[in-house]
């Protein structure tokens, strides 16, 4: 099991770890899943990410490579953009998603932990343009500073003006004198920053973040990943293996904006045979009015009790105060406002589909 | 962790306490620490009978869904209303506003069962 450089501050902080993606990682502090998903919504949370995977691509191949193998249009990307894109198989559904910054000389591309190997095994066996395709993950570390006050805080402690930083952009900067590429990106549906540095400094960076919220009166925690979890879900965003798999079609869960259809990529013809076969499910938000708590693997049955779908993530959702969840449904069943069931615990429970998301990000306010 | 010493309890982390002739039945603060946030308490129906082991209702934390079971038999008086509008009451008083049930014992004889508060601090403390 991985341990990230900043466990022994998470263990005497107090936080319960689990295994996550081969990280023993904190899942929650002594402060709750629900206070740490408030506090990130009302002023600045702090999320040790460094189980994030970063691969930089470059040379003179690098930019028809990375073209051909996400589904993303990337070409009119210059300098500082950043890009949410996806990773298809021949067969057109997820192999990962991607966070996509174009750097001065170079693509640099975050993945998920859990498909950081798969993900270069991928690369390398496409690789027929011969571009460089490096694996940053272990010396690099990540940091993400999350919340409406995040930016306020970063303008406070880096060399830069972050705030003069558009959304989905990223640049260099020292922060509390860390040499970081900062990017303005984030996966809560705050505003914020995603804070890439050199590993040995993470402890130094984490407590000096922390240090200085305090010390500005600027509400700052350490928030773990249950609290990641319930933030991203309320956001829209999807968590690789629930809403997004190699199981499932982007155009099932809504994806169909993160794929430029102008160009070649890998998983393109398969999608194309998709839109004329039709798909097969479609991704609806399911909620339940009286209460009860949806998880995976729940069954979403139509109002007459036959089988229509499956729960791929639900929960409590501490700023909507409502009980969520997502599933995969017969199309017929992917829109807002249907009655449904949900079966909990063998009990069918009455259910109402409902409109995605459930809070709307900062960067679409 | 807070053990309530005029509670009796069971291996499975509920107590019961006697409130005249009574049982008012909740979960330790070892079990809802153990769960972390609580967001959604099931319970039964008032006036429903179960038998002691028997599964009287359920807790749902962020994390997982866990069932409560009865430490003794009993009919169901009253439920705790107040935790469907503030589930947290269980992590914040687990034995008192974060009461469950309240039953009338079919089997007193059943409470001499149960583990004393130092019986079932030292098996807590040893998960």
């Amino acid at each position: 099991m991985n341990r990230t450089r900043l466990y022994d501050w998470h263990v005497a902080a107090g936080a319960k770890m689990a295994p996550f993606a081969g990280y023993e990682m904190p899942i929650t502090y002594p402060l709750g899943a629900v206070e740490e998903h408030l506090v990130t919504r009302r002023s600045v949370g702090l999320f040790d990410i460094d189980h994030m995977g970063q691969i930089e691509v470059k040379g003179p191949k690098a930019d028809a490579f990375v073209a051909r193998m996400v589904t993303a249009k990337i070409d009119d990307m210059k300098d500082g953009d950043a890009r949410y894109s996806l990773l298809l198989n021949d067969r057109g559904t997820v192999i990962d998603d991607l966070f996509i910054y174009k750097i001065p000389g170079s693509w640099w591309i975050v993945v998920n932990a859990s498909n950081r190997l798969e993900d270069l095994a991928w690369f390398n066996a496409h690789n027929d343009e011969g571009a460089s395709i490096v694996d940053h993950s272990d010396e690099t570390y990540m940091i993400a500073v999350q919340g409406p006050r995040a930016i306020e805080l970063m303008d406070l402690v880096a060399d830069a003006k972050i705030s003069d930083y558009p959304r989905f952009s990223s640049g260099r900067a020292k922060v509390m004198g860390v040499p970081c590429l900062v990017g303005r990106t984030g996966y809560t549906g705050e505003d914020g920053v995603e804070l890439f540095f050199p590993a040995e400094d993470a402890v130094k960076l984490w407590t000096g973040l922390l240090a200085e919220g305090e010390k500005r009166g600027i509400e700052t925690k350490a928030i773990g990943l249950a609290a990641r979890d319930s933030l991203r879900f309320e956001a829209g965003m999807p968590l690789h293996g629930h809403e997004i798999s190699q199981d499932i079609y982007p155009l099932e869960s809504g994806f169909k904006w993160a794929c430029d259809f102008e160009k070649d990529f890998v998983g393109k013809a398969a999608l194309l045979k998709l839109q004329e076969d039709g798909i097969p499910r479609k991704l609806v938000g399911v909620e339940l009015p009286a209460g009860g708590v949806p998880r995976e693997g729940y069954e979403i049955q139509s109002p007459e009790g036959a089988k229509i779908g499956v729960v791929v993530a639900g929960m409590y959702c501490p700023t909507a105060k409502k009980f969520a969840a997502n599933a995969l449904v017969d199309p017929a069943f992917g829109k807002s406002g249907l009655a449904v069931k949900i079966v909990v615990r063998g009990k069918a429970l009455d259910a109402m589909t409902i409109k995605r998301p459930l809070y709307v990000p900062a960067y679409r306010r | 962790m807070n053990i309530d010493k005029n509670a009796r309890y069971n291996v499975s982390h509920e107590w019961a306490r006697k409130d005249g002739d009574a049982v008012v039945t909740g979960i330790s603060d070892h079990a809802q620490h153990a769960l972390g946030d609580i967001v959604y308490v099931e319970l039964p129906a008032v006036g429903k009978a179960l038998k002691k082991g028997e599964t009287f209702g359920v807790v749902e934390s962020v994390k997982a869904a866990s069932d409560m079971y009865m430490p003794m038999s009993g009919t169901v008086t009253a439920v705790n209303d107040a935790l469907s509008a503030d589930p947290a009451l269980v992590n914040r008083e687990p034995y008192a506003g974060g009461w469950m049930i309240k039953y009338t014992p079919s089997n007193p004889a059943e409470w001499d069962q149960l583990l004393d508060p130092a019986a079932y601090e030292a098996q807590a403390a040893k998960e």
